[in-house]
């Protein structure tokens, strides 16, 4: 990089990126998983051999369109997923190879053993779907909103984890994951969220991509947030003149060092932001990496040792800081710790998080307490 | 869902004459004595079972079972899937014997480096099918193969071994589930019905029992055969074999450390090995003299 390259900023155009990316209004919103759908679709096309089973949510989790193509090479678990990651892996010793899908709490929530044993261990061929990972499942509460999947899946020796950013990204991934030799893991979310990469924007597997640059600080970031991270870098730039890289992070396992460690040399402070437990996600390979090699600050946005609850998509996220507002919170905490400024002991992003989810859950409660019918002591 | 009713592959008829049948009982009784010294060279692993199962892994390798040790890897072979990986000593020198490795391999057992692992991992140990320990995950790798097998029309058959006490663990009754509904005529499940597990007898544990109903209820064709009488095994595996309408389950009624009079029966030998010196003295002399049945020849 030349000098002058150094105090590069703004949007990187060789990423071709949605147009009109930082305008809420006018992108497109699709689910992640829709992307899942469109691609084992287009790599059954392709592969003969690819096969889906499928835990009693073929419709939810957009496993109903290979359904559709492909009668023959779907099976119906019923709700088995211990049995569905055990079964798919005897499938791919014959050299099918099953993509599993269900929703992320039970697989790998619920079949991580077997994941281990008959799929890890053994290097089986089986890719697996998680659906409805992350908080944005919103209302279904705690349960169902899987946050320990990065952490468990990428401690798996033999493992590949992608969490993808967006739908075009998931087919992509998709597709690349039928096509890849051995296990993998594939994270996806129910709620409609922006897309804003392209076909054309460069996915390869272990390679991160700089969609921002910037000379202040690096955000990176992996999954649906990655959005999140750009809106928060523009208002950076716009309100403070703080210019961040964003790092698009989708392959948390084979991990892209090279990138990250580029990106604290040249930057000296990093912000990671994911909808997961920050404690062995996303998080946590950065922090091992750099740790390793380049020690600098380093904030972590995502989900801080908790559990969601019950509320729209939306609300769940905010309540544990995991919008913009909250990362550039995070980015100017890191600037200053990075410029050796005093900073209080609870990050900014945490305790802010911690006291609008107390107020969130007052007032919309009450409001829901009040706008109860007659016949249950309300008012309506 | 895709037509899985084809006809099952013709196969050679199994029953067994007197001469081959004497053959058959003399590697089993050559296959203990390996095991015992093989488990006592490792100082650690499993006895009961191995010793209870020695029959039925004789009867699959050397009679039943299509297979190539020298092609292990063969597209058309027969898989045999050992879901209770932890009697897998007995694989290991059923395998051995069968040409699949060196015998001096046998030395090895649970040792840094070796092919045979504590429990069976089948990237280290080529033949061995699947990777397996955790329990109730075997019948489900097999009812993985024995779809595929159908959905290609292959020729080959899926074997199954579980242990009673595994039957504990839900997902084998999943894996039950998928077998029934699709009928999957190419797999046989045989269950090591010797009633102890590591902390007891099966029915003070988890009562298992009645064991044969529940796998009827599960659409299975159930078989029940004498686990130590290799003839007997081999004609429940011929029935099994004529099945096509659903998966068979030959519940093998087997006496855990079958051969070694002080093991027999005795649930405190499910997972170790005799000691070197008189346990193991005393456990060689009573298989070889088939438990004073003979006089020994060479001790």
């Amino acid at each position: 990089m030349t000098k002058k390259n150094k105090k590069q900023k703004g949007l990187n155009r060789n990423m071709h990126l949605a147009r009109n990316i930082l305008n809420t209004e006018k992108i497109k919103y699709t689910p992640t998983r829709n992307g899942y759908g469109e691609g084992v679709v287009e790599a059954g096309k392709n592969n003969s051999k690819i096969m889906v089973l499928c835990a009693d949510l073929t419709e939810s989790t957009r496993s109903l369109e290979f359904k559709n193509h492909f009668p023959d090479r779907f099976v119906q678990m019923g709700v088995s997923e211990q049995s569905m990651a055990s079964i798919a892996a005897g499938m791919s010793l014959t050299g099918k190879v099953p993509f599993i899908s269900s929703y992320a709490a039970f697989s790998p929530g619920r079949n991580w053993e077997q994941i281990k044993t008959c799929i890890a261990i053994q290097n089986s061929n089986v890719k697996i779907a998680g659906a409805h990972a992350g908080v944005s499942v919103g209302p279904d509460g705690a349960t169902h909103q899987m946050i320990e999947d990065v952490a468990l899946m990428r401690v798996m020796p033999n493992m590949k984890v992608i969490v993808p950013a967006d739908s075009i990204e998931t087919k992509k991934s998709t597709i690349l994951a039928a096509k890849l030799k051995g296990p993998c893991y594939l994270r996806f979310a129910r709620e409609k969220s922006p897309v804003f990469t392209t076909e054309k924007t460069p996915f390869k597997l272990g390679k991160s991509e700089i969609y921002r640059y910037g000379y202040d600080l690096t955000i990176v970031a992996s999954g649906p947030i990655l959005y999140e991270a750009l809106l928060a870098a523009n208002k950076l730039s716009k309100e403070f003149g703080i210019e961040a890289r964003v790092i698009n992070s989708h392959s948390i396992k084979p991990f892209d060092a090279k990138t990250l460690i580029a990106a604290a040399k040249e930057t000296g402070a990093i912000v990671t932001a994911e909808e997961a437990q920050v404690a062995g996600g996303l998080a946590g390979v950065v922090a091992e990496t750099l740790s390793l090699t380049t020690p600098v600050p380093i904030e972590r946005i995502g989900i801080q040792d908790r559990y969601g609850e019950s509320g729209t998509p939306r609300e769940v996220q905010e309540s544990m800081g995991l919008t913009s507002p909250f990362i550039a919170m995070a980015a100017q905490r890191v600037l200053k710790r990075k410029l050796g400024q005093r900073v209080t002991v609870i990050p900014e992003h945490i305790s802010s998080a911690d006291s609008l989810r107390i107020e969130m859950r007052r007032t919309i409660i009450e409001k829901s307490l009040k706008q109860a019918p007659k016949k249950w002591k309300g008012t309506k | 869902m895709p037509n899985l009713t084809i006809g099952p592959r013709v196969r050679k008829p199994l029953h067994l004459h007197d001469k081959q049948l004497k053959v058959l009982e003399n590697i089993a009784t050559e296959i203990r004595v390996d095991l015992i010294d093989m488990l006592v060279e490792a100082g650690s692993g499993h006895s009961a079972g191995p010793l209870g199962m020695a029959d039925v892994f004789v009867a699959l390798y050397f009679h039943i079972m299509i297979h190539d040790s020298k092609k292990p890897n063969w597209k058309d072979r027969d898989r045999l899937v050992l879901s209770n990986g932890h009697i897998c000593p007995i694989r290991y020198v059923t395998m051995a014997h069968a040409g699949y490795f060196p015998k001096k391999h046998l030395n090895t057992l649970r040792k840094f480096g070796s092919i045979l692992q504590g429990h069976p991992e089948s990237e280290k140990l080529i033949g061995s099918e699947t990777t397996s320990g955790p329990l109730g995950s075997g019948s489900s790798q097999a009812v993985g193969m024995a779809y595929a097998g159908l959905l290609d029309k292959s020729p080959w058959r899926v074997y199954c071994i579980m242990s009673d006490g595994e039957l504990a663990a839900g997902q084998t009754w999943e894996a039950m589930l998928f077998a029934g509904k699709n009928k999957l005529y190419n797999c046989t499940f045989i269950i090591d019905r010797n009633n102890i597990q590591i902390d007891g007898t099966t029915e003070d544990i988890m009562p298992l029992e009645p064991l044969e109903e529940k796998f009827k209820a599960f659409n299975l064709n159930v078989i029940r055969c004498a686990g130590n009488s290799i003839s007997d095994f081999v004609n429940a595996t011929e029935h099994a074999h004529g099945v096509s309408e659903k998966p068979t389950v030959i519940i093998a009624d087997t006496i855990p450390g079958y051969g070694v009079d002080y093991m027999e029966y005795d649930f405190t030998w499910h997972g170790k090995p005799p000691k070197k010196g008189e346990e193991a003295i005393n456990a060689l002399h009573a298989l070889r003299t088939l438990g004073g049945k003979i006089e020994s020849e060479h001790e």
